[in-house]
């Protein structure tokens, strides 16, 4: 497990992301319009918003699969739109990805999804460090014993959990969540933030957590951003955000959806 | 989110979107060229591929192949027999299915079954988020997927198109042998007795023109589908219209070349 271990490369209360005025559209759409942002080390961040405020934009920017207009994104110290094919991949080691749908791979089993990053990237490693690498992230989002089911086998709930496994399994420095408890009912949503709160603690990681659920955004988030129209409203703590006096944000927030 | 103007349209938003997914098309192909010869080869997922592609429509190529070539005979001896040239059977077979039979019916028929299969499977990739979490991952997708899938679906197809030719000969081998009593190698000798180097040349030109057409139309459809499920339907179904359309043009084109050679 060590070789993918490259933690101890950035300092403490360094920023492991840090975005300055960044600007995104698509045709006729402006989907970011300035945002900032820094991420911490061992900090989780969660993008509060409601649908189409281009949350998800944010995260496919950081993470290369989008280009931003204009601004500049730096994560772990590499500014994103400067990087080579091969340097992107190797930073793109480097952060775990979460996606909505969680994104299996139709046709692999369990196992194969999670040997699949490791496989392609690291050469000659041999079997027994890929099965004990699938293992450990396996039975830390405690589903050991789905490790030979097909995604279509899976419940929603069970889906994720391998898909945040996925984004463990090369040992990332930062975890970005798209929406990880979409889609789920109350009580298996909470079991998804309890996991994003023990890989937090377990792993050491910085997270940006991508979520409309406030109840996902109070529990897992250090920092609370609340993006409106492309634009950061608020950034601070939860009853920071919450005690604001911005109209979009009181309506936002509503007490009914908070446990 | 806002909205911005408009911009004008260069000619009409269907012929701008046809020009633009021309321009895109050229430049898929382009990259695929590029990055064909680059490591790593996938060596492994390009043979899983060819027993996704090849193998597992072996069966369906030879049922077709058979049928063509005793419904070929059937339909061709009244007329030759009119002129008393029933003879000519294993010559007009042999030259019709290696000229032009065994690899337009076996493209024709990949068009349908491996065209559609790349664009489905792709395209539902593309809108299951799994193409984009393959790059989140490090992972070249247009190698792993679209050089793997191109490669396999052309050197699958070749090899299709050579067994649809053995099938065809063989299809009407039975229906003349039933009617004429002609041993296996008097019809081989009448059969292979008017196909020269140019047509065997011809014949593995096209299905290599085939297959590649038939992968790349059906990987750069599935690559960019969009619109959720609608969007799978739509890649799976425009990938095999145009793989269709465009093995005609190939066909035309080959065709000519090849005859305005023969008469250098």
């Amino acid at each position: 497990m060590k070789r993918f271990d490259k933690r101890n490369t950035i300092n403490e209360n360094e920023s492991v992301i840090s975005i300055t005025g960044l600007y995104k559209s698509f045709d006729n759409l402006q989907v970011l319009n300035g945002i900032d942002l820094n991420l911490y080390k061992c900090e989780n961040i969660a993008v509060l918003g409601k649908s189409g405020s281009g949350k998800s934009v944010l995260l496919k920017i950081i993470v290369g699969l989008l280009k931003a207009d204009k601004g500049e994104v730096y994560v772990l110290g590499k500014h994103i739109t400067e990087l080579s094919t091969m340097e992107l991949n190797a930073l793109r080691l480097r952060i775990g990805f979460s996606f909505q749908s969680s994104a299996l791979y139709d046709g692999m089993n369990v196992f194969q999804n999670l040997a699949f990053p490791l496989t392609m990237n690291v050469k000659n490693l041999s079997k027994i460090v890929v099965r004990d690498t699938v293992e450990e992230v396996l039975s830390a989002v405690d589903l050991s014993d789905k490790i030979n089911q097909m995604p279509s086998d899976l419940s929603g709930g069970q889906r994720k959990r391998i898909g945040i496994a996925r984004a463990l399994i090369t040992k990332p420095e930062i975890i970005l969540y798209d929406e990880p408890t979409a889609g789920l009912d109350p009580i298996t949503s909470i079991g998804i933030i309890d996991l994003i709160n023990e890989v937090q603690q377990r792993y050491k990681t910085s997270s940006l957590i991508i979520t409309h659920d406030l109840t996902c955004a109070k529990n897992t988030g250090d920092r609370i951003a609340m993006i409106d129209e492309g634009k950061f409203l608020k950034l601070g703590k939860f009853e920071e955000v919450f005690d604001s006096d911005n109209e979009h944000i009181k309506g936002f927030f509503n007490y009914n959806f908070i446990q | 989110m806002k909205k911005r103007k408009k911009r004008p349209f260069l000619f009409s938003k269907r012929i701008d979107e046809s020009l633009n997914d021309i321009y895109n098309a050229y430049k898929f192909t382009t990259r695929f060229f590029k990055e064909v010869f680059k490591k790593p080869f996938y060596l492994n997922e390009i043979i899983n591929q060819c027993y996704e592609i090849g193998l597992k429509s072996l069966g369906l190529i030879s049922i077709t192949g058979f049928i063509i070539g005793v419904v070929f005979v059937k339909q061709s001896r009244p007329s030759l027999q009119s002129f008393g040239a029933v003879s000519w059977l294993p010559s007009l077979m042999g030259i019709a299915t290696v000229r032009a039979l065994g690899p337009l019916v076996t493209g024709l028929i990949s068009a349908g079954k491996i065209g559609s299969g790349i664009g489905a499977e792709l395209g539902s990739m593309k809108v299951t988020e799994q193409i984009d979490a393959m790059e989140v991952s490090a992972i070249n997708p247009f190698k792993y997927l679209v050089v793997t899938r191109v490669v396999a679906a052309t050197i699958s197809i070749f090899a299709l198109a050579m067994f649809c030719n053995f099938v065809g000969l063989l299809g009407s081998y039975v229906n003349v042998n039933a009617h004429e009593g002609i041993s296996v190698i008097s019809y081989l000798q009448n059969a292979f007795s008017s196909i020269g180097l140019i047509d065997i040349v011809t014949n593995a030109t096209k299905s290599i023109t085939y297959g590649f057409t038939i992968g790349i139309v059906g990987c750069y459809k599935g690559f960019n589908a969009s619109q959720g499920t609608r969007g799978v339907g739509s890649a799976a179904n425009k990938a095999v219209v145009i793989s269709i359309f465009l093995i005609f043009i190939e066909e035309f084109i080959i065709v000519q070349l090849v005859n305005w050679i023969r008469y250098l």
